[in-house]
């Protein structure tokens, strides 16, 4: 959530869901299909429109389930967010609809930012959008009579070569609107897995530690280090064994689009993957399968043989959701508990005490100094806690204890006394003040041409998950949607053919699945829609590893492909 | 301004718009319902709620009746009783007999209050099995109308919880039944098999599938477990239920603060992987790392052999320290897990860092 921080000064969803949906007097719906993929906050957005009149303005290139609750749904062609965003906002400018007082109290660089603007007036942006003049009018008036309207997206933005502009020209939109801080407004983007949220808060990505402390600040890593008995320029005299005790890495590490592909570059040696499925879940799976056979090491620690697993070389079991205790954060910051219902199954392990056997082992004790955190006996996740607690100031009240005793708890919660915070950005930034951001469209990295005419975007079903390892295994959810489809419009169908006949080929540069067509005027002419939950014709084959030059998130969402009959 | 009224002789003041059963619940009274739930609108149907208003010749139904300034209500005089007793009589004359080998027998809202007030089916009664029972396709919801008594939770929870319109109701009197759309399968009125109409079902007549004949609403043999779901980022909660050291279900757990008892199919329906016979249930290495030769070599080396942890344990430490002591910390790669818990994903961040000494951390956030 790189373009969050840049504009406010934290990446994290600034409402919660249920302030959002009974306060919001419109939504604004982008790049989430949000009754599919977040289905039970779809149903309180769907309660919002029904029962409270609240408007719902979806802007997507598929017909979603939500545009049958939608007031107005604008079809934009795929990868063209940020000329369509610009060209609303142009409109509020030019009609003088823009929160002017909170403009000057709350943001900076405005200027720069409208002259940006200026050059989206509504007919070149219906040019690149496809999205009809009046249209563009008649959404810009809702957004502006609206107040406060609260802005959802979720993978649909953010998963594009330009997805940091296009999160950050949302930010622009709220603040030009002056939705920030209140109930009912605010940025709301809807983190897919259950727990990305708090692998995100923990530092499991490459540029921060726990909390969103950078990795190249030197107040962090003298904090780290202490914590974790490492050397951060101790004097040499005081050094027990200046040669082994660790130092931190203050350069920035690689994101998992540049972990993998790095292993033939050299880079990448030996891979420790826990519970996630590279081969299903990136991006040209043949590639993914390339550098993975050729990894000097992979350990696994996985609950199934995974697509994945067949690449490695060790195979931990770990454990399900069911076999555990500790806490998730779900996308609203919220943090709650999850606790053992059953034993671990046969020898499996919890993962946590995977994770500190092999630290342990791994480590000499001459790497370390003698420092409150430095070493690895954990006897349960409430103890691992509590050092989350003392090294992760959005988290250092939040504790089992208090979870448990029924309190509510949702970061930032500094101290043991801290309520939570279910709103960010009230009255301040965490920045200070919000700053706009002025952003060009970029078109796709792959447009469509002779060769590969149409355009490939990808995502999710209601019925799966993810790489489908869990929901495949699933008999219900099988029997109701048991192999990949492949969203085809009936005008295209009909070009290709398709009558009777229903399974198709769709290749693109990389690669080519064969599946069975689902003839719906969900997409638009000229685009398809792939899944990646089943490996026999998983969408990755097809997809490609550009990414975004910030966020190092794939392009999911524009494909150039062809599509075939398969007779 | 407050209203003034007499609950079963004592003096309360209530709130204007306030129904007789909210001022009840407020001061203690408890007046049975069966109908009514407080997530759903009030419709007064069932007529297991009337109480006897002063001066007023039939029974009200306090959950749609409101209060007036000067009401004097009586919640469980003679007349009531008996009035509830002609209604449970009633609706057990058009159920099935068979409450011993009912799947919710020991949850069942109705059982409880034929119990409560004694109440037998009558000898006129029972018309035996007029529907076809488990009479819907739909893989996950069992359909048993010879159990259903027209309280129309079910079309009220898929109208304003669910906001999908799948049940309605069709005929009347005798005939009255409770329909899919046109009368269809569910899946056909675009069910999205959430279990909404399941969890506010008070009999058998909605049950769930997958767990149909387990027993899950037997309290001596099953415990609840509270717990956060393993699949989006809403973060609702519900009870695994856990029968012989086996999830066997999961039910909605009113008090969940994201959710309350809603659902979506992969939270309420999606449990079986946790069993599912491909689990990895003990480590497994591949055969060269224990003959210690090289892992490109044609033949067996690539088999899977299954060992203690002990050896798997060391056997990675070992490769994943030779990694970093040969070639440098950043020869090392970290994918941690958005599946898993925030504390495992502090010990992730923390084996990169510390013991591993890279930033190289990552997660499928991106993907
Ligand atoms: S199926 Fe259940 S919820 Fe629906 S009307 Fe019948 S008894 Fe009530
Ligand atoms: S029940 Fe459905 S909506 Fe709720 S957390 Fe689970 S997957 Fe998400």
């Amino acid at each position: 959530m790189a373009g969050l921080a840049a504009s406010f000064g934290s990446g994290a969803m600034s409402n919660s869901m249920d302030d959002v949906s009974q306060k919001a007097d419109a939504f604004f719906v982008i790049g989430s299909n949000t009754t599919e993929q977040h289905p039970v906050f779809g149903t309180m957005l769907r309660r919002a429109v029904r029962f409270r009149g609240a408007k719902l303005i979806v802007a997507d290139p598929r017909r979603i389930d939500l545009c049958d609750f939608a007031t107005l749904h604008l079809r934009q062609k795929p990868g063209t967010d940020i000329a369509l965003l610009n060209g609303l906002m142009y409109i509020i400018l030019d009609k003088g609809w823009e929160a002017k007082d909170f403009i000057a109290e709350r943001t900076e660089n405005f200027d720069e930012f409208k002259a940006t603007i200026m050059e989206y007036p509504p007919t070149r942006v219906s040019e690149i959008t496809g999205v009809p003049v009046n249209q563009l009018y008649e959404a810009a008036e809702l957004m502006a009579a609206s107040k406060p309207m609260a802005v959802i997206w979720a993978m649909g933005i953010t998963q594009h070569i330009s997805g940091v502009r296009n999160v950050m020209t949302l930010a622009n939109l709220q603040m030009l609107l002056g939705n920030m801080g209140m109930p009912g407004g605010g940025v709301n983007p809807l983190r897919g897995q259950n727990n990305v949220q708090g692998a995100c808060d923990m530092g499991g990505l490459p540029n921060v530690f726990p909390a969103y402390q950078p990795v190249t600040s030197p107040e962090a890593i003298e904090k780290f280090s202490k914590a974790w008995g490492l050397d951060y320029g101790l004097s040499t005299a005081d050094r027990v064994s200046p040669s082994t005790v660790h130092r931190l890495s203050s350069t920035v590490g690689m994101t998992a689009t540049e972990i993998i592909p790095g292993v033939l570059e050299g880079k990448t040696r030996a891979l420790y993957i826990l519970g996630e499925d590279p081969v299903m879940s990136d991006p040209d799976t043949n590639h993914v399968r390339e550098c993975l056979e050729k990894v000097d090491f992979l350990v696994l620690q996985e609950i199934f043989p995974s697509e994945t697993a067949v690449y490695a070389d060790v195979l931990l079991p770990g454990v399900s959701f069911a076999e555990k205790t500790g806490t998730f954060t779900n996308t609203e910051r919220r943090v709650q508990m999850v606790h053992k219902a059953i034993e671990p199954l046969g020898e499996a392990k919890p993962d946590w005490w995977i994770t500190a056997e092999l630290a342990k082992r791994i480590l000499q004790t001459s790497e370390v100094l003698d420092a409150p955190f430095a070493g690895w006996d954990y006897t349960d996740t409430s103890a691992i806690m509590d050092e989350i607690n003392a090294l992760t100031p959005s988290y250092g009240g939040i504790t089992h204890a208090r979870i448990e005793s029924g309190e509510r708890l949702q970061w930032p919660c500094p101290t043991g006394e801290h309520p939570g915070t279910p709103i960010l950005h009230v009255n301040k930034f965490a920045r200070g003040l919000g700053k706009f951001m002025p952003i060009d469209d970029v078109p796709p990295a792959e447009e469509p041409n002779d060769d590969y005419p149409m355009v490939m975007s990808t995502g999710r079903v209601l019925y799966h998950w993810h790489g489908g390892q869990m929901t495949r295994r699933s008999k219900g959810l099988m029997e109701v949607y048991g192999e990949a489809l492949i969203e085809v419009n009936p005008e295209d169908s009909q070009k290709l053919g398709l009558n009777g006949q229903n399974r198709v080929r769709v290749t693109s540069r990389r690669g080519s699945i064969e599946a069975r067509a689902w003839i719906t005027d969900r997409v638009p002419p000229g685009m398809v829609y792939a899944n990646f939950h089943f490996p026999e014709a998983s969408a990755n084959e097809l997809t490609q590893a550009v990414l975004d030059p910030v966020s190092k998130i794939p392009e999911y969402k524009v494909t150039a492909v062809k599509v075939e009959l398969v007779s | 301004m407050t209203v003034n009224i007499t609950l079963n002789g004592k003096k309360i003041e209530a709130q204007p718009g306030q129904t007789i059963l909210d001022v009840a619940k407020e001061n203690d009274y408890r007046i049975p319902t069966l109908c009514y739930h407080k997530d759903l609108s009030p419709t007064g149907n069932c007529r297991m709620c009337v109480v006897e208003v002063k001066g007023n010749r039939f029974l009200q139904a306090a959950c749609v009746t409101q209060v007036w300034d000067e009401m004097e209500i009586e919640t469980d005089s003679q007349k009531t009783i008996t009035s509830r007793k002609l209604s449970l009589e009633q609706m057990l004359a058009n159920h099935s007999p068979n409450c011993a080998t009912c799947d919710v027998s020991g949850e069942c809202d109705l059982q409880d209050l034929a119990y409560e007030y004694q109440v037998d089916a009558p000898e006129w009664g029972t018309k035996g099995t007029r529907y076809k029972v488990d009479s819907d396709p739909n893989p996950f919801i069992r359909v048993d109308f010879n159990k259903c008594i027209l309280c129309r939770r079910c079309v009220l929870a898929c109208a304003e919880v669910q906001v999908r319109d799948v049940w309605g109701v069709a005929q009347r009197g005798f005939e009255e039944i409770i329909v899919a759309g046109a009368n269809t399968t569910m899946l056909e009125a675009h069910c999205e098999s959430c279990g909404q109409c399941v969890a506010y079902c008070p009999t058998g007549a909605l049950s769930n599938k997958l767990s149909y004949g387990q027993g899950i609403a037997r309290a001596r043999q099953v415990t609840k477990v509270t717990t956060t779901c393993s699949y989006c980022g809403v973060g609702c909660q519900f009870d695994l239920l856990v029968k012989h050291k086996k999830v066997i279900g999961v039910v909605s757990n009113p008090d969940a603060p994201v959710n309350g008892m809603a659902l979506c199919v992969k939270g309420r329906y999606g449990y079986d992987y946790i069993h599912h016979p491909d689990r990895l249930k003990k480590p497994r290495v591949r055969r060269y790392l224990l003959e210690k030769k090289d892992k490109r070599l044609k033949g067996n080396a690539w088999d899977w052999i299954e060992t203690d942890w002990d050896t798997a344990l060391d056997i990675t430490a070992g490769k994943l320290r030779e990694a970093r002591d040969t070639h440098g910390p950043d020869s090392v790669g970290v994918l941690t897990s958005a599946k898993c818990l925030n504390e495992e994903n502090y010990l992730m961040n923390k084996l990169a860092r510390q013991v591993i000494g890279t930033n190289n951390i990552d997660h499928c956030a991106r993907l």
